[in-house]
């Protein structure tokens, strides 16, 4: 390697740690009545009543999904619109439209990202490193998703019909957000993250997004283990974001393969969305699968003791319908921050 | 950037993995299906001679009552409970062809009645008439080359 | 006397479905390319001359499935080819295939202007 500066926040080869650990304000999650009977549906700030939301589209119901759980999580933080500095965003639709007009109406600078469904670990990463760099005091986190709109987009016209193979995945509806700050208190923490490699092996099946991502998935959790010298026992889960049956099996084998098996802490939040009898096939994706799951299930958790340490490994499917039409496959990408519990962590 | 060999063996994992498809399952539901709407047919068919049409045109009458039957169910979104449960059992048959019109143009509503109804209509059927006309064509063309049209 | 016909249009009907679910299937195929694929089927199968025998014994149950389709624009351009020569190819296909086709167009709008999309 080349005689360079070290970089003093880094550790290992890709990992970022956070000296001060940017502090989880505020967490809320609004979801779709489907999602709402699901296993988490009690833990869920908002189940609405159905997917429109009294709006003229479903793009505008996903905006509006996204509007309040950002509103939810700023009045959990008591904070106002006006004490945010930044609000990092992402959804699945083109030119992030339900990023920008939530924006918009929050009045919030806006990052707009986009990572597909590892977009929630991406924004999470992004507010840490504008928290701890001193950049902003509260940053707002939301990614937010829509079965429908993500249907009409990437695949077919929702009214269709077709049968789905059993590899395929349901789109989450609905939105999370969390407000990261700085400071003194309690609350968990974003200790550490890793920006995701993307990884492509070849899969082309739009309809089996679980066996594009897995490879990224257990390339950045691999790498961030490495990189700080734990082991998978060392949490208390590692999630990812929507792997499904079929990517969590293949994520097992490959993690197996790499020497440090994940299968004893892993748990897939597309898996813990839906239950086996709502025929949804593999699993929930989405944008909004990672963040509702880590709003609802993981937060509480880690704020009560019940669980000191969290990989947050959001899996992205970047796949694009012209590039698969033109014969190209999918590249997938994995985010990953580590989240640690309650007191006396950070600073 | 991954080589090819690499490509090759995560492959052959995920093909290990992946669950079959209830293959069995799909097709006989495809067959009971497809067979009703079939029988449907020659039911208003039957109907439609009894009335007095020659029974080369009911044939495409009955489509037209099908299509009109389908692009109900389509509205009251039946059909595609139908699809999920028979797959090409409802796609095959007029009333999937019908479906495949009628439901781009109620989603695409939003997007306006020209660019929307009037330009979405076709993405799914668009192919189903272009392949259809073109293969007739060729066919067509080489039984008249084949001297079996009178002319 | 009707029933044999009916059995028939079952049988052959749901047998043409269950090839196109084996292929969609087995080759992993989506809806719209097997679609696609059948009418094409039927329009070759035609052109040989194997078609039509189908639907004299099966009746809807061959002129259902979208090879039926492809029959239809087969024959409908045979038909015109037969009166006019060549230029039969142009104008007897749509011809034989209006009337599902000019349903298809005006009860899609009709269904565009009444129904809401839900999903």
């Amino acid at each position: 390697m080349s005689v360079q500066e070290k970089a003093p926040r880094r550790q290992g080869r890709y990992t970022v740690v956070f000296p001060t650990a940017p502090r989880v304000l505020g967490a809320a999650s609004v979801v779709g009545p489907m999602e709402g009977r699901g296993p988490l549906g009690q833990l869920y700030d908002r189940v609405t009543a159905d997917d429109i939301l009294g709006q003229k589209s479903w793009e505008q119901a996903e905006t509006v999904y996204m509007v309040d759980a950002c509103r939810l999580a700023l009045e959990k933080a008591e904070l106002a619109p006006d004490g945010v500095d930044v609000l990092v965003a992402g959804d699945l639709l083109n030119q992030m439209v339900t990023s920008n007009v939530a924006a918009a109406q929050l009045g919030i600078p806006l990052f707009g990202i986009y990572s597909a469904c590892a977009s929630f670990a991406q924004a999470l990463f992004q507010a840490a490193v504008l928290v701890e760099g001193g950049f902003a005091r509260h940053v707002l986190v939301a990614t937010a998703s829509h079965h429908k709109t993500a249907e009409r987009q990437y695949r077919y016209p929702n009214e269709f019909a077709h049968q789905r193979p059993p590899t395929a995945t349901w789109t989450v509806t609905g939105a999370g957000a969390v407000v990261i700050g700085g400071g003194d208190g309690d609350g968990p923490r974003i200790t550490a993250g890793i920006v995701g490699r993307v990884v492509d092996l070849g899969v082309k099946d739009p309809y089996d997004m679980g066996s594009a991502m897995a490879p990224a998935a257990s390339d950045t959790i691999t790498r961030m283990l490495t990189d700080t010298g734990t082991a998978p026992e060392d949490y208390d889960v590692i999630i990812t974001g929507d792997l499904g049956e079929l990517g969590t099996k293949l994520l097992h084998e490959l993690t197996a393969q790499s020497g440090l098996p994940v299968s004893s802490r892993h748990q897939d939040a597309g898996m813990l969305i839906y239950r086996p009898e709502q025929d949804v096939h593999a699993g929930a994706s989405g944008a909004a699968g990672a963040a509702v799951v880590f709003a609802s299930w993981l937060l509480p958790q880690l704020a009560d003791g019940h669980m000191q340490r969290a990989m947050v490994a959001a899996t992205g499917a970047l796949h694009s319908p012209t590039l698969i039409q033109q014969g190209g496959s999918i590249p997938a990408v994995c985010h990953a921050v580590i989240v640690e519990g309650g007191r006396g962590v950070g600073a | 950037m991954a080589t090819e060999k690499a490509k090759k063996q995560y492959q052959t994992l995920v093909k290990q993995h992946t669950p079959p498809r209830p293959i069995v399952r799909n097709v006989v539901a495809a067959f009971v299906v497809g067979g009703l709407i079939s029988v449907l047919g020659q039911l208003i068919f039957g109907g439609l001679t009894r009335l007095g049409f020659a029974s080369k045109d009911a044939y495409g009458y009955t489509g037209a009552v099908l299509i009109g039957l389908s692009a109900l169910a389509t509205g009251f979104g039946v059909y595609d409970s139908l699809a999920k449960f028979a797959g090409m059992g409802a796609n095959l048959p007029i009333t999937g062809f019908a479906n495949s019109i009628v439901s781009p143009a109620i989603e695409f509503k939003r997007e306006g009645y020209v660019m929307g109804v009037g330009a979405k209509m076709f993405t799914i059927a668009g192919p189903v008439i272009v392949y259809g006309l073109a293969s007739a064509a060729v066919m067509a063309l080489l039984r008249w080359l084949l001297g079996g049209v009178g002319r | 006397m009707n029933l044999p016909v009916i059995l028939w249009a079952f049988l052959i009907g749901g047998a043409l479905c269950a090839v196109a679910q084996l292929v969609m299937d087995v080759f992993k195929l989506n809806a719209g390319h097997v679609m696609v694929g059948f009418v094409v089927l039927g329009a070759v199968l035609s052109g040989l001359g194997l078609y039509q025998g189908l639907v004299s014994f099966a009746g809807a149950g061959a002129t259902v499935p979208l090879t039926g389709f492809g029959h239809t624009l087969v024959q409908g351009m045979l038909e015109d080819m037969a009166t006019r020569g060549w230029i039969g190819v142009f104008t007897g296909g749509l011809k034989a295939a209006s009337a599902g086709l000019t349903a298809a167009i005006l009860f899609g709008y009709i269904a565009a202007i009444i129904f809401t999309p839900h999903g």
